[in-house]
């Protein structure tokens, strides 16, 4: 990989054309992209759900690991568009079979699609396959090994700024799991970028990243020091299938340690919010009783998610479409 | 080329669309503007025909024709309706017609809200030139332009037409 992920992803004046990472991406961009998807919300609000921007075009679900809403929730995105959608459970088909990668992908293009949705449990999977890809053909980045997973990012993004009216001067707390985390990296990029106050991760030192804090956040072992005066408390999942050593002792000792609940969740403003990626663990990093609390804005994400996929799909597919055009424009 | 005054522009248009209400036994219309110079002439037709009720406002951004060839367009603004348009008279105004393109496609947003009863087309200027076999119901007034040639309004205090 020789080019820098955040500009593979550009055209050559600054528009989105793929979706890796939200690393580098500028202020104004991730507004832009939250922007978009506050305008898809209205329209999901609708009796008529879709609009025509992607008719005809062909989006291909790439997942080379299993997910339920994130599949989900991008192939109800590219249906809302009016794309159409081709869902591939690699896991389970080809690549089982020992066909490489790229002959999936050349495959694929043979068939004239115009987008990948890729997941895929290698880091930086989805930047190979940008960089492979014949041209016009779009890049989703739906989560790579440790690295990013920036629309789930950005849809925390929207759900923060919709909640609290915005992410300038805010204290956002991460608890939990973040060395297996790509969801917490794309997290801590997005909120330094749209200027949150002061970005924290707590959690046991087996489960945090060495060098975490040069990603510009601060560092706790414990949930009464972290927690106080937060504005915004984001609870990730234990990631009990990357657990491949005993970083852990127990579940219940890690839930009384860090598991979220309604005594801990008093230590943060009164006002604040907690949110989850999903799939939660309840009694492992939640407990019920906050999960399903008036402070919880879980079930909100998920929504939100639908909006930032199809602004992001809308986007990429738009920033493709004008190099296409000034590349047919120069041949002319 | 000079253009017409913007006041006696909408003193007509004012006449003509009460007459037109009238002749059509509209008690009720609903105004929809077409984002956004069509939101302001909708808003001041609205005032001085002292008709009471939300204005609606469109943004065609996700119902263009041209995303293949320009993509999307960075600032989308949203639309917003009220409650409901299923049997509402529709008074879709727009500041300039041209190749009619953006009238179709507010006209395909707008039946992504319901069924409104009728939609009637009101515009400031009527500059000719039309791709689809769209015609305003009511215009202030025809121009024809030389070509390259484009006429905008600005606002919303005061409206002003240039040409550019």
């Amino acid at each position: 990989m020789s080019l820098d992920p955040c500009k593979v992803q550009l055209t050559a004046d600054g528009r989105l054309k793929h979706f890796l990472t939200t690393e580098g991406l500028s202020k104004e961009l991730l507004t832009e992209i939250l922007d978009t998807a506050d305008s898809f919300i209205s329209t999901q609000e609708r009796d008529v759900k879709k609009v025509p921007l992607l008719r005809g075009k062909t989006v291909v679900n790439l997942f080379f690991e299993n997910s339920t809403r994130t599949r989900a929730t991008f192939e109800l995105a590219a249906k809302r568009l009016s794309a159409d959608i081709l869902n591939l459970d690699i896991a389970r088909s080809s690549a089982s079979k020992g066909e490489t990668l790229m002959d999936t992908l050349w495959n694929l293009e043979a068939m004239y699609s115009d987008m990948f949705v890729v997941r895929h449990g290698d880091s930086g999977a989805a930047h190979f396959i940008a960089e492979q890809v014949t041209p016009h053909v779009a890049i989703i980045n739906a989560g790579d090994g440790r690295h990013a997973h920036p629309t789930q990012a950005m849809l925390d993004m929207l759900t923060i700024r919709r909640h609290k009216g915005g992410i300038e001067g805010k204290i956002v707390a991460i608890v939990g799991d973040i060395l297996h985390s790509r969801v917490a990296r794309s997290q801590i990029h997005a909120l330094r970028t749209l200027g949150a106050a002061e970005v924290r991760v707590i959690g046991p030192g087996t489960l945090l990243p060495h060098n975490i804090e040069n990603l510009g956040c601060n560092v706790f072992y414990r949930m009464e020091e972290g927690l106080k005066d937060c504005d915004v408390v984001i609870m990730l999942r234990l990631q009990k299938e990357r657990m491949q050593s005993a970083l852990l002792p127990s579940e219940s000792e890690f839930f009384k340690l860090y598991g979220l609940t309604e005594d801990k969740l008093r230590l943060a403003k009164p006002d604040a919010i907690v949110m989850h990626p999903g799939p939660i663990n309840r009694g492992v990093e939640i407990d019920s009783t906050v999960a399903d609390g008036a402070q919880s804005v879980i079930l909100n994400q998920v929504s939100y998610g639908i909006a930032v996929r199809m602004a992001v799909m809308a986007m990429a597919m738009s920033g493709q479409q004008q190099e296409k055009n000034e590349r047919n424009g120069e041949g002319a | 080329m000079s253009l017409p005054n913007i006041e006696t522009l909408f003193t007509a248009l004012n006449a003509d669309l009460s007459r037109y209400l009238a002749e059509q036994s509209i008690q009720n219309p609903l105004f929809v503007g077409i984002r956004t110079g069509g939101v302001w002439v909708a808003e001041r037709l609205q005032h001085s025909l002292a008709l009471q009720g939300d204005l609606g406002v469109l943004d065609i951004s996700f119902h263009r024709d041209d995303f293949s060839y320009i993509g999307l367009h960075p600032e989308v603004k949203g639309s917003e309706l009220p409650e409901s348009i299923e049997d509402r008279h529709i008074i879709l105004v727009d500041d300039v017609i041209m190749s009619g393109r953006t009238i179709r496609a507010a006209m395909n947003e707008l039946f992504d809200f319901g069924r409104p009863a009728s939609i009637s087309l009101v515009c400031l200027l009527d500059v000719g030139r039309r791709e689809l076999p769209i015609q305003p119901d009511l215009c202030g007034a025809v121009l024809s332009l030389q070509e390259g040639q484009h006429v905008k309004l600005t606002g919303p205090s005061p409206l002003a037409l240039t040409l550019a």
